[in-house]
């Protein structure tokens, strides 16, 4: 982070579009008269994504609307860095470098942005206009590492599980104006498991308490001796599951069923 | 132990405190210091510098003080009162952590600082922090930041203390200022960094803890050690501020304001502050006589005998106009003078305003602030009739605003619409308004009629014209009306504009039986029908009116008076000479002497006690305390160092007999102050109220032309 100053050239004048307009009216419907100021953030915010930047003849119409001092506006736009104060590219790309990104490869990306868009900096915006970048602390999409966040006129969305083949081809694809899904590249759902399937939940022998492993406690007040009575009652637990394999097979779709059903109980309670 | 107050241990010993105190101001109470930087009594708190941190016994760890009411402690588990630490090692070792982090960023640049040794930093880390320094990574620096003529920025010294900000959002009303970025990054700055646009820009010198804002016109002239320091009052306007002159070597090097909680709080106006360089520039030093049109320099005794010749003649033909920053001794002796030669023409009211009398038919109070300025605190309707006090008296209106914005109080304006950083109810621009106010039976005059304790504040544009006396009676009327004068409050206020203007008209230097006032003077001037005009410092007046009387002006600056003059009679600035000046409120106070009057220049009462003696009219003192003497036995009002009446004979006042009963014209009440850095020739003198004036006239065509 550093020293955020009000960009050197600015426009003339600044007016919200009709749709801003009603985004605008929206807020500050939310607030009553004498606390307006309230609305700055919101108000700031969609002139952002109405100029893709907030202009200082921005900031004196929000303080206007919302009055306050410009001053106070001024304030608010430097202290939240979310806030762009000079104009970036049509796509501004935000590289996760932190350690889960950074260990899955953040720093092919950061190449390949250096190399297509060119310097790291918001306001440095690539040669056809289109983009900017900059790198960013974590924005908690771990699971998917790497990604990226890119912000447009459509809105701001994660892009994840990304090579730097990926996020080229994704570049090339935004340059030609063209939408690119949001997500994971990989097309996997959220972060579900990489891998097809992980028989996790559907192991009947964690929901009928047969893998269920008395531990000592480690602290406890119970000497080792008392342990024994919890080492025979294993084999009781022992001894019933056995019995109960040994049950014709026929058994073994019964035994599921309760299984089967539990998550289904579970959703109910929900 | 009343409902209000509260038992606490400090250190071991029991105090009683005011639930509603601070543990920064219980500790004070109990003799303890504490060091701060972003806490200040009157500003609201912050609780950012850490710097005061105490112990507080049972907490699991130090609080600010300053942000934790004794109300809120808690007593220990066995019904002991509850007890704070501001020694303990734990309030030691907090402190040294604070100080350290605050060091951190902040340069050594002492030596060249401006504010060393009167800087809260510098000695708060030699009482309160470690010996030495355990950092050696680079510091950060800060782009300067421009707030104007007046403040001089060097913010990399900036500890993001916010006094600046708050005192600007606050007490002078002007939400310009304010801290940008966040973290290490914060700034302190204007809006694009724009010049501050307020009269009371300069106190944000004094609030700095650190040398970050400090005074552009004395930037490294001189160390705190090396000045003189004289407790003195200030004449730029009548609000009398009390300040503190510093001087070395017979030059006036700055001015500081000082606590008078009844009179200016801690606050002086820009004016008051950066005059003193006018102080040095333009001055009368010498007599000067015109001879072939031309002012050429005499001799005290050659110019003696000039006036003395010239006062000699017929008294009906002579006239005497008094200015605005007389002290009360000069005029006095300037009176006995007239009165002895027999000359009824003089007059102390230069803008020709409609109040007192010599003859004792208008009451004192029907020219002071009778509610007084500490009064204001407890006004609840406030109704101002033909005055600007952000302009006339900039401390005053600071004042209303922080009743504005500590209560319900109303506010209500005739005359100009003008932005007086408080929001308020305009009646109307017309004296009309006034006088058919009390028939109202809705909207302002209800708010007044409810109030406890209204004020109207009468300025001198309502007063200072052709309709003085009616506005004053319509104003009176209303007054009775509403019942603002009662059995312990007088809220029946004029606000003058002139230092000297109380002070003259409590000692009568008014036209006597026969005599004309200014404006009948400077008729008959131009009608030949008076010979000699003397000007006691009065440069306000059209000169062009003065005809081809011969004009004798005793005055210290060689502004307009002096130009027109046919006779100098050089005379002491405010800051020179020892005296008397009676604040608006009716408050004498006393004024010290903190250089000595520019070359030949003498006080004024010394050259009436020397002119009397040519005329073979001596006067009957030849020392400043004789002179007080009489002073005070013709009217002991002067004796009174400090007291302001207020409500004092409030039973025999009735507000409703002031001025005369007519008609008032509908034509609109004007501010007397329209250039408020160019009111007095001390301040036409000054390059930086010129810089200032400039630049205020540039704001306002901005806005003529938005």
């Amino acid at each position: 982070m550093s020293v955020r100053r009000l960009a050197k050239t600015q426009p003339d004048s600044f007016a919200f579009s009709k749709d801003s307009e009603a985004k605008v009216a929206f807020w500050m419907n939310k607030y009553p008269e004498e606390r307006k100021a309230s609305a700055v953030i919101p108000l700031l915010w969609i002139a952002q994504k109405q100029d893709g930047w907030v202009s200082e003849p921005a900031m004196r119409e929000i303080a206007a609307r919302c009055a306050m001092p410009y001053i106070r506006v001024y304030e608010v736009a430097t202290f939240y860095t979310m806030f762009n104060l000079e104009p970036v590219g049509e796509h501004l790309i935000q590289v996760c470098g932190t350690t889960p990104c950074w260990l899955r490869g953040a720093d092919g990306l950061k190449a390949v942005c250096e190399k297509r868009i060119g310097k790291k900096g918001r306001g440095n915006i690539s040669a056809d206009g289109k983009f900017s970048w900059e790198e960013v602390e974590c924005l908690g999409a771990c699971s998917n590492a790497p990604m990226v966040q890119i912000s447009n006129q459509d809105g701001d969305f994660y892009y994840e599980d990304l090579t730097p083949e990926a996020l080229e081809a994704m570049l090339d694809d935004l340059a030609a104006g063209k939408t690119v899904e949001h997500g994971p590249v990989t097309r996997r759902h959220a972060s579900e498991p990489v891998k097809a399937k992980v028989p996790v939940l559907e192991d009947a022998a964690l929901f009928d308490g047969s893998a269920a492993k008395a531990a000592p406690l480690p602290h406890s007040a119970r000497p080792a001796s008392k342990a024994k009575p919890a080492s025979k009652a294993r084999p009781k637990a022992a001894d019933a599951k056995p019995a109960a394999k040994a049950k014709p097979a026929a058994k073994t779709p019964a035994a599921k069923k309760p299984a089967a059903k539990k998550p289904a109980v579970k959703k109910k309670d929900d | 132990m009343t409902e209000n107050t509260r038992t606490i241990i400090i250190d071991g010993d029991e105090v009683t405190v005011p639930q509603d105190y601070n543990l920064l101001q219980a500790a004070e109470a109990a003799g303890r210091e504490i060091p701060r930087f972003c806490y200040h009594e009157r500003l609201s708190v912050a609780g950012n510098c850490r710097m005061c941190l105490v112990e507080l016994v049972g907490a699991p760890k130090p609080v600010a003080s300053c942000a934790f009411l004794v109300r809120d402690m808690r007593g220990g588990p066995n019904g002991e009162p509850p007890a704070m630490r501001t020694l303990s090692p734990l309030v030691k070792k907090a402190r040294e952590g604070v100080m350290e982090f605050l060091l951190i960023n902040h340069p050594l640049d002492c030596p060249i600082c401006d504010q060393g040794g009167e800087c809260d930093l510098q000695d708060q880390s030699l009482m309160y922090g470690r010996a030495g320094s355990r950092y050696a990574e680079n510091k950060r620096a800060v782009e300067e930041k421009y707030m104007g003529p007046l403040i001089k920025t060097i913010m990399t010294r900036c500890i993001q203390c916010t006094r600046c900000v708050r005192f600007a959002t606050e007490v002078a009303g002007v939400p310009e200022l304010g801290a940008i970025g966040r973290g290490e990054d914060m700034e302190i700055t204007t809006y694009l960094e724009q010049s501050m646009t307020s009269e009371l820009s300069g106190n944000v010198i004094d609030l700095c803890p650190v040398g970050a804002l400090t005074s552009r016109p004395y930037a490294f002239n001189a160390r705190p050690w090396e000045l003189n320091k004289t407790e003195t009052i200030d004449v730029m306007d009548a609000q009398g501020a009390n300040i503190r002159v510093d001087s070395r070597s017979g030059a006036v090097l700055r001015i500081m304001p000082r606590i008078h909680d009844e009179v200016n709080e801690e606050w002086i106006s820009d004016k008051t502050r950066f005059v003193w360089d006018g102080l040095g520039r333009q001055r009368l030093d010498r007599p000067y006589a015109r001879k072939d049109g031309r002012l050429t320099p005499i001799g005290w005794d050659e110019a003696l005998d000039i006036a003395a010749k010239k006062l000699s003649g017929e008294a009906a033909r002579i006239g005497a106009i008094a200015g605005d920053l007389n002290d009360v001794e000069g005029l006095k002796a300037a009176k006995d003078l007239f009165d002895a030669l027999g000359v009824a023409s003089i007059d102390a009211r230069q803008d020709g305003a409609r109040i007192g009398a010599r003859d004792g038919s208008s009451p004192r109070q029907s020219y002071l602030f009778n509610s007084t300025i500490a009064g204001i605190d407890q006004a609840d309707a406030i109704l101002i009739v033909g005055a600007n006090p952000r302009l006339e008296a900039p401390v005053l209106n600071a004042r209303i605003r922080q009743r504005w914005l500590n209560s319900d109080c109303q506010i209500g304006v005739i005359g100009e619409a003008g932005d007086l950083t408080y929001p308020y109810e305009h009646l109307g621009a017309g004296a009309d308004v006034l006088a058919g106010l009390p028939k109202k039976r809705s909207g302002f005059i209800k708010t007044l009629k409810d109030a406890q304790r209204p004020m109207i504040i009468v300025g001198m544009g309502a007063l200072a014209r052709p309709d003085g006396a009616q506005v004053l009676r319509a104003a009176g009327e209303l007054a009775k009306v509403v019942g603002a004068v009662s059995a312990n409050w007088n809220g029946f206020n004029v606000l003058h504009t002139a230092a000297s203007r109380v002070g003259a008209l409590d000692l009568g230097f008014l036209p006597g039986e026969g005599g004309r006032d200014t404006h009948a003077i400077l008729d008959g001037a131009g009608k030949g029908e008076v010979d000699t005009v003397v000007l006691l410092g009065a440069d306000e007046i059209d000169m062009e009116r003065l005809g081809k009387a011969f004009v004798i002006y005793v005055g210290h600056h060689g502004d307009a008076g002096a130009q027109r003059a046919d006779l100098i009679l050089p005379s002491a600035a405010y800051t020179e000479k020892n005296g008397l000046y009676v604040n608006t409120e009716g408050r004498a106070q006393l004024a010290l002497r903190a250089v000595f009057p520019k070359g030949e220049a003498k006080e004024d009462w010394a050259i009436f006690r020397a002119l009397s003696a040519r005329l073979n009219k001596t006067l009957p003192y030849d020392d400043l305390n004789a002179l007080r003497a009489a002073l005070i036995e013709e009217n002991p009002v002067f004796g009174q160092i400090d007291h302001a009446p207020g409500a004092e004979g409030v039973a025999d006042f009735d507000p409703s007999t002031l001025g005369e009963a007519g008609e008032v014209s509908d034509a609109p009440l004007r501010s007397p102050v329209t250039n408020f850095y160019m009111t007095n020739a001390v301040a036409r003198a000054s390059k930086t109220m010129a810089e200032c004036s400039a630049m205020a006239l540039a704001a306002t065509r901005m806005q003529a032309a938005e």
